[in-house]
């Protein structure tokens, strides 16, 4: 059964008329986690922000986007934003500048909560506490109390999925989450990733053009040139017999960066690890 | 957060020095000889070179410009700027009400400002774009067109002559204070509404803004952030805005005949009344330094950043 289902998805730029997405369907099955890959600016941000309906004011949308059922492309503004966080959750590719600079993260945190579950400041403490800790979080109550900029691009990417565990969405989207860390950083947080989906069995829309994470944590891919999807499979089918020769010259110049990667390096490839 | 309110006070006491000795220097390279400025003013008929050298030397003025200026320096710690060359009445005793009188008209005219540019800035990024947005922006970009002094006396003829309800000039009681309030807040709150709205817009971009929403948050939380962020840049504006509004009153005070610095700095530049110049450039030039220390520490205290000193 699918959560998600996207059906003629059209985004254009109302001011210049520029068509970006000319028109996409596609859909998530109830707990798998669908990746969408491609170049930058092929359209993979916005077709989520679309579902979030959270696109810039000039940028327009139609086609039909069902929810459990519900068509939220339909829906007013407020009901919409209930949905934003406690069922759509989305996390953002950089930490450092997903967080209200001037506040400590903490902030954030206890206004998403208290407004989706209506919690005291100490169940809030509480449980951000648990959940800061199993996302190896050390000394969680300093964290929160500390300033964005004072924290790593790695320890703010685990603040959101930390606030993700609290949230239990039914599904989560994430932006190109691992693209502004460091080789390290992603690895921890894509383990945390993974670990997000065994603990929530959450439904998943990943973006990334990083193929190596991509097969580690994908079910399904799509595949996005252009704004138009051009190719779309299981992840196996996508990696080894790929029906596209766009998907082919990807997944080829992956594996040439990555034989090169390894004999640099002597044999071992970290993003494969 | 005190030693850095301790270290950025201390810093601007050579900026003081710095500035005392230049006004003193400047002032000191006028071709007119002081000397003479006062004979004439004392109404002396012949102006000899022995009763030159006599005053000179009465007044300390043939001394060398170091000591001189050592002297000056001094006195005006101890708030003695000298006396007037024109009516020998202390510069103090006619400074002080001055500026106490632009004192009150300028705080009057920022803090309209201030209300007017944020309250509109704030309005004018939320609705970017739309009718509000491009009405406000248009009237505002009318107004701030018009010279002060246009603008001034326009107000003066409608007001006071048409319709007789404030008074033209003088300061006698609230009243007075309206048309050259106007007038003032007009001239600035273009400038700095302008300000408030790009610096909304520019946050308003921001991946914070975008990651509030897409938690859920209502909107006015949201716009609080936005305000929280946009109003540290223009904070530090808003408080240089105070000593240029001193300083710059002239026009304004003149055409409503404001008993205030303005005023009195003109009638002095006219006369050659060098004491009181300086001492006006001074005061002027202090008020620069303190409220631009004040805005960096209260940006300070605003922005975790430069508070924890990273």
């Amino acid at each position: 059964m699918a959560i998600l289902e996207v059906a003629n998805l059209k985004i254009w730029d109302s001011q210049t008329g520029k068509v970006i997405v000319p028109g996409s369907s596609f859909h998530v099955k109830q707990g798998s986690c669908l990746a969408i890959v491609g170049e930058s600016g092929s359209g993979k941000s916005l077709t989520c922000r679309a579902i979030m309906r959270l696109n810039k004011t000039g940028i327009r949308q139609s086609g039909d986007i069902l929810f459990n059922g519900v068509n939220l492309t339909e829906l007013p503004e407020k009901d919409m934003r209930k949905r934003r966080g406690k069922q759509l959750c989305m996390i953002l590719q950089n930490g450092m500048r997903a967080f209200d600079p001037s506040c400590v993260v903490g902030v954030h945190l206890r206004e998403t909560l208290a407004c989706h579950f209506g919690w005291g400041r100490e169940e809030i403490t509480a449980k951000m506490k648990r959940a800061m800790e199993s996302v190896m979080l050390k000394d969680p109550i300093a964290v929160m109390n500390m300033y964005p900029h004072q924290l790593s691009g790695g320890m703010l990417q685990r603040i959101m999925i930390a606030l993700t565990l609290v949230l239990e969405p039914a599904i989560v989207i994430a932006d190109e989450p691992t693209t502004a860390l460091d080789t390290i950083s992603q690895f921890e947080v894509v383990e945390q990733f993974i670990q997000l989906r065994e603990k929530m069995g959450c439904s998943m829309i990943f973006i990334s053009h990083d193929l190596g994470i991509v097969r580690k944590i994908a079910d399904d891919v799509l595949v996005m040139k252009d704004g138009e999807i051009v190719d779309r499979g299981t992840s196996q089918i996508i990696f080894s017999e790929a029906a596209h020769e766009y998907t082919r010259y990807l997944v080829s110049s992956k594996q040439a960066l990555n034989d090169h990667f390894k004999r640099l390096m002597g044999g071992v490839s970290l993003v494969e690890r | 957060m005190v030693s850095y309110i301790i270290k950025r006070s201390l810093l601007s006491i050579p900026l003081l020095v710095i500035i005392s000795f230049l006004t003193f220097g400047l002032n000191n390279l006028s071709p007119l000889d002081p000397v003479e400025v006062i004979l004439h003013a004392q109404g002396v008929p012949t102006i000899t070179d022995e009763l030159i050298v006599e005053t000179k030397a009465a007044l300390g003025m043939d001394r060398p410009f170091l000591i001189r200026y050592l002297n000056w320096f001094v006195s005006c710690l101890q708030l003695d700027f000298g006396n007037s060359y024109v009516t020998g009445k202390t510069v103090w005793s006619l400074l002080a009400p001055a500026f106490l009188n632009t004192l009150k008209l300028t705080l009057i005219s920022a803090a309209a400002i201030i209300a007017l540019s944020i309250g509109l800035g704030v309005i004018s990024a939320l609705r970017e774009g739309k009718m509000t947005d491009k009405s406000i922006r248009g009237v505002s970009f009318f107004l701030t067109s018009m010279p002060p002094y246009w603008l001034a006396a326009l107000m003066v003829w409608y007001f006071s002559v048409q319709l007789d309800l404030l008074p033209t000039s003088g300061m006698d009681s609230y009243e007075s204070y309206i048309l050259p309030v106007i007038v003032i807040t007009i001239s600035y709150t273009g400038i700095y509404f302008r300000m408030v709205r790009s610096s909304m817009l520019s946050n308003m971009n921001e991946d914070y803004v975008l990651y509030g929403r897409a938690s859920g948050l209502p909107e006015k939380k949201i716009t609080m952030h936005i305000l929280r962020n946009s109003l540290q840049v223009a904070i530090s504006v808003f408080c240089m805005a105070i000593p240029i509004i001193l300083g710059s009153t002239v026009v304004v005070e003149n055409i409503f005949a404001w008993p205030g610095l303005g005023t009195l700095s003109v009638k002095s530049i006219l006369s050659r009344d060098f004491p009181i110049i300086q001492a006006y450039v001074l005061v002027l030039a202090m008020a620069f330094v303190l409220f631009n220390t004040v805005s960096d520490i209260i940006n300070a205290a605003m922005n975790p950043k430069l508070r924890k000193g990273h």
